[in-house]
């Protein structure tokens, strides 16, 4: 049966495939991607491939040398293997880095995304705002800043030495804690948006019927609220423990030169002193794949039980 | 069973509820029936706990419960949208607040396959409430608040996102649940039809108060006030004089030319001036002049055709408007139309003096 707004819908199956129009309103986002992304990435590929001879100067070959060097394994002056997890240890450090940020970021984010989702209207914007403000400074500012407070002769310091709870100044900056202070400082807007998105979004009865059920407030939470608000949480994840992943600026300002992540010496291979592209490329495709995996992870469905 | 004692609730400013007082006894069907903001729902939600009252004390089967969270109530709730956990099957769901209660699984199991069958579910328990009906949410809702056990449930507007079939069989399920269970239940609606059709008892709320508290007859028959009159059907609602005491009778003078006889009520009424209410079914209209008391002539001034019903609305010589409601009569008989000059009749039971507020 047709009725006349059914005609107005497409039929069945054809709702997947955008027609002309469809394709021509998104073609700035594939050229955009094919252009920024695909290509990019593929050099990439190829790179990492290649070797650089003496002056740093990308030599076209086939070889697995520079994979070989990530994990671990370099040619000493004999020409056999040699055991260097360097590569590995920074790897392991940006990951640890990355996902205490992260856990930091879920532990603190999600009571401000709740306390955000469940305020009045009437403060909801406000609240919101508040959590946007720093947005609308450079990160390099913010960055910056942190480094005023955190310094020897900074802020902290000077007040925990005024109110004489220390003697001595305490060395804040250049430590691995300074550099997770300005993860975590970074990326937490980038929990709190999708939790609250979907904290939001749950409907207050059924909290309320969680409770009157006989669930206790930690029982409901559990039970109830984190299950309908997991999707929020994981991608909240993503937005933090992938571009934590990356990182270089902060780990640079705030930890010095040491605490190098791998983003460091990614930066380093292509801009810095090593000046070595095919082994940065190298890095760069280990680190693309590991994200894969770990959106592979965060996106797949839940088996339906 | 449920005891509120002069409770109030302000949200701000706003009085929600002003000084209740109600009782509801063990095992009976009360319904909370108003308009919307009227303060029915806070009632209820002062009973279950998500709204602590800013005066008075609420009583759970001989406790106070005024400071118990709403999970150390022995109470449950149907919440109007259904409130189902989204995430858990329909079996999941009904053994939740079982689950809370960290029974042994094989006794939940087992309660909630009976539950399942009570409010006729078998073979959807693996269903996640998105795959249900509005019907089927509305029975899982309610088996999975029944499933606790407990001393009181709590409806709030449970049928009002059904469509009227549906709504009318739930209406019937309900009561026949009500009354196997033996549970008390507090129900809240706005539909009048629906409350007098379930409950054993209606309380009347309008503007945070209680106005009249009663079975349904009582509130259908003997409404107090003009509001109760009104809500619940339709009222002519009309001032009179009180004009002389006859036997058990009051005289009352509605209109020039329209004096009627009502049994004197106890006690008296102190002032002369009142207001009566009259049901428009209770106007009987005949073509030639009743020999009974109570009777009036009036011309026809509007009907209107209602299948089941014919309401007309009449006048009389002095200007007095009525409404009055017939059965409608056959094709072929001839019922009263616009002009005709009638004679109405109304039996002084049927006329109700209202309290004055």
């Amino acid at each position: 049966m047709q009725t006349p707004l059914a005609l107005l819908q497409p039929a069945h199956g054809a709702a997947r495939r955008p027609g002309f129009i469809g394709w021509l309103l998104i073609a700035p986002l594939i050229a955009w991607l094919v252009a920024f992304v695909v290509i990019p990435a593929l050099i990439l590929l190829v790179y990492s491939f290649c070797q650089r001879d003496e002056l740093g100067e990308l030599v076209f070959s086939f070889s697995l040398e520079n994979y070989w060097r990530v994990f671990g394994y370099v040619h000493d002056e004999s020409g056999a293997f040699a055991w260097d997890p360097t590569y590995l240890q920074i790897f392991g450090r940006s990951l640890g880095c990355a996902g205490l940020t992260t856990i930091l970021c879920v532990l603190i984010g999600y009571p401000v995304a709740w306390t955000l989702g469940r305020a009045p209207d009437s403060r909801r914007n406000l609240l919101l705002t508040l959590v946007m403000i720093p947005f609308w400074t450079s990160f390099l500012i913010r960055t910056y800043a942190w480094i005023i407070i955190l310094s020897e002769n900074g802020l902290l310091n000077g007040l925990l030495q005024y109110s004489r709870l220390i003697s001595e100044p305490f060395p804040m900056l250049y430590t691995p804690g300074a550099v997770i202070v300005g993860l975590v400082y970074s990326y937490l807007p980038f929990m709190i948006l999708p939790i609250y998105g979907s904290v939001e979004k749950l409907d207050n009865s059924i909290v309320e019927a969680a409770l009157d059920l006989g669930a206790g407030p930690l029982q409901a939470f559990l039970n109830v609220i984190l299950p309908l608000t997991r999707p929020g949480v994981l991608a909240g994840i993503l937005l933090v423990f992938i571009p934590a992943m990356g990182m270089f600026a902060i780990s640079d300002l705030m930890g010095g030169k040491r605490v190098p992540l791998i983003g460091n010496v990614i930066q380093d291979q292509f801009s810095g002193q090593a000046r070595d592209w095919p082994f940065g490329s190298a890095l760069g495709m280990s680190v693309v794949v590991l994200f894969s995996i770990a959106f592979w992870l965060g996106t797949r469905r839940q088996p339906e039980s | 069973m449920v005891e509120l004692r002069n409770v109030t609730k302000k949200f701000g400013n706003f009085h929600a509820i002003r000084g209740v007082d109600l009782n509801v006894r063990a095992g009976e069907f009360l319904t909370l029936l108003g308009p919307s903001g009227c303060g029915k729902t806070t009632l209820l939600r002062m009973i279950s706990g998500f709204d602590a009252p800013t005066e008075g004390s609420v009583w759970l089967g001989g406790e106070d419960v005024t400071h118990l969270p709403p999970y150390r109530r022995n109470v449950n709730q149907v919440f109007q949208s259904y409130a189902l956990f989204p995430h858990l099957t329909v079996e999941e769901n009904i053994g939740f607040g079982l689950r809370m209660q960290k029974l042994p699984r094989l006794e939940i199991a087992g309660r909630v396959q009976s539950a399942i069958a009570l409010v006729s579910l078998q073979g959807l328990e693996a269903r996640k409430p998105g795959q249900l009906s509005g019907g089927q949410r509305q029975r899982v809702a309610l088996a999975r608040a029944l499933i606790c056990q407990p001393k009181v449930l709590l409806l709030d507007e449970p049928l009002s996102a059904l469509d009227a079939k549906l709504r009318h069989q739930m209406q019937g399920e309900l009561k026949r649940l009500q009354k196997m269970l033996g549970i008390t239940f507090v129900f809240v609606t706005h539909d009048q039809e629906e409350a007098l059709t379930m409950s054993d008892r209606i309380a009347v709320v309008n503007q945070g108060r209680i106005e009249q508290l009663g079975d349904s007859a009582a509130i259908y028959h003997a409404p107090q006030t003009a509001f109760v009159a009104n809500f619940i059907g339709r009222a002519n609602i009309l001032e009179a004089n009180a004009v002389g005491v006859e036997g058990g009778f009051i005289r009352l003078r509605i209109a020039s030319g329209v004096e009627v006889l009502v049994p004197n009520p106890n006690p008296s009424p102190t002032t002369s001036r009142l207001v009566v209410s009259i049901r428009p079914e209770k106007i009987h209209l005949q073509s030639q002049r009743p020999t009974q008391e109570n009777v009036f002539e009036a011309v026809v001034e509007e009907e209107l055709f209602k299948g089941p019903t014919h309401q007309l609305e009449i006048k009389t010589a002095s200007g007095l408007s009525l409404s009055v409601m017939a059965a409608s009569q056959s094709i072929m008989q001839t019922a009263f139309h616009k002009g005709d000059r009638v004679w109405c009749a109304v039996h002084p039971n049927d006329i109700v003096i209202l309290r004055a507020d």
